[in-house]
């Protein structure tokens, strides 16, 4: 392996340096904005900004994105269900971090 | 190649309907769905599962796969006999809309050549490559001070026969300084390739802390036991603490009890704003082994006329 000779990639921290428009967010998600839309109003993902010309999403939103489409895909849930998921998700995602914290 | 009982990864009777493999299927899909499934090996059974529902769920698939017979045991070497499909009609190929980069090479033989319509063999076709994801596994002292990693991954690529193939490529990747647990790195271009002259698309490192012996961390913020004696605790003392970013003098007031907390500002993972670390007391006992040792605490009790429990009314 000669790492030496490998460039050196620069990402950007989704949850902190990126913030998107709704054009972005369909750009990167290969959404048309109809179905963007239909997961704001579900929960999926919350924009700051009062109305659709207006919104800013947290760059973390195309990863709920590309979340709740698999598991539309792949479980049959709609947009209201994977919503849910999401969330409970997330705070299991916490729980379990608490429990390690304790040692169990 | 290995044959694959369909029937057997969906846990069902040969003789079910399509409704019951439906309902297999989702109770599986919900048990070891990679985002979901907490289940080792999840992704692997997942895709299993996937594919043994790709066959069974369209007719047409099962009805030709059940006339290889009911005597092949899964992981029996397997042939297909020639001409075994003649006589099916496959309708839209031998791919739906699931996802089959990690298809078997079983069902590549059955169901594969000829049945899929090959995209990159349809003239002026492009589309964006997939965006993919994976795991960096850091140290809570990169994230303090930025690091570069190399990770190797391993991706599907379909090969010069149109056949999707293993292989490994190695990437050097910063870790940014003040990156958190479970944050997300997107690294622009780095996915999937495109097909035709489509770009290729995302690869998303989510970051994973690996346990420390002694910090543990919540968002911005760290945590560390730190042992003091009990005479530290009670008079006050100035002590050495651990930091990540070096060893610190920490002033522990008098009249401390267990568990109090101290906040070091500012000392947690870097940031705007950064985090805080907090140092949690322990008061460690010394122990009783010697007659001077058992001597001393004799004295103490004798002096202090201390009920622990005084609170429990006991």
């Amino acid at each position: 392996m000669t790492d030496e000779l490998l460039t050196l990639l620069s990402g950007e921290v989704l949850e902190e340096d990126v913030e998107l428009t709704l054009a972005e967010l369909c750009r990167t998600c290969r959404l048309p904005a109809e179905q963007v839309i239909e997961l704001v109003q579900e929960g999926v993902v919350e924009p700051l900004g009062r109305d659709p010309a207006h919104w800013r999403f947290q760059g973390i939103s195309v990863q709920r994105v590309h979340c709740a489409l698999r598991l539309e895909r792949d479980l049959g849930v709609n947009v209201a269900g994977a919503a849910l998921a999401l969330d409970l998700l997330e705070e299991l995602e916490a729980l379990h971090a608490r429990l390690k914290r304790f040692g169990a | 190649m290995e044959f694959k009982d369909y029937y057997q990864i969906m846990g069902v009777k040969r003789d079910v309907t399509q409704d019951e493999i439906k309902r297999a299927y989702r109770k599986l899909a919900r048990k070891y769905h990679p985002d979901v499934s907490k289940e080792p090996e999840a992704e692997v059974r997942f895709k299993e599962v996937g594919e043994a529902y790709e066959v069974l769920k369209d007719p047409e698939k099962r009805a030709a796969y059940d006339q290889l017979g009911a005597d092949w045991k899964g992981g029996q070497d397997f042939r297909p006999p020639p001409g075994w499909d003649q006589g099916f009609e496959f309708h839209g190929g031998g791919y739906t809309g699931a996802d089959a980069a990690g298809f078997s090479d079983f069902f590549e033989s059955l169901f594969g050549q000829g049945f899929a319509p090959g995209a990159q063999a349809r003239g002026g076709f492009h589309a964006r490559g997939e965006d993919t994801h994976a795991r960096v596994m850091i140290d809570l002292e990169d994230a303090y001070h930025g690091a570069t990693r190399t990770l190797t991954l391993k991706h599907t690529e379909l090969g010069a026969d149109g056949r999707p193939q293993l292989r490994e490529r190695t990437l050097n990747v910063r870790i940014p300084t003040g990156v958190r647990q479970h944050q997300h790195i997107r690294l622009a271009r780095q996915g999937g390739a495109g097909i035709g002259k489509g770009e290729p698309g995302d690869l998303y490192l989510e970051v994973e802390f690996r346990p420390h012996p002694f910090y543990h961390v919540e968002g911005r913020d760290v945590f560390l036991d730190l042992p003091v004696a009990p005479w530290e605790a009670a008079l006050g003392a100035t002590v050495q603490a651990p930091t990540p970013t070096g060893s610190v003098d920490l002033k522990i007031p008098a009249g401390s009890s267990g568990g109090r907390k101290l906040r070091l500002k500012g000392r947690g993972i870097p940031g705007k704003p950064p985090g805080d670390l907090y140092v949690v007391l322990q008061i460690a006992l010394p122990t009783a082994e010697s007659e001077a040792a058992r001597a001393a605490w004799r004295e103490l009790e004798k002096t202090l006329k201390f009920n622990p429990r005084a609170r429990l009314g006991v």
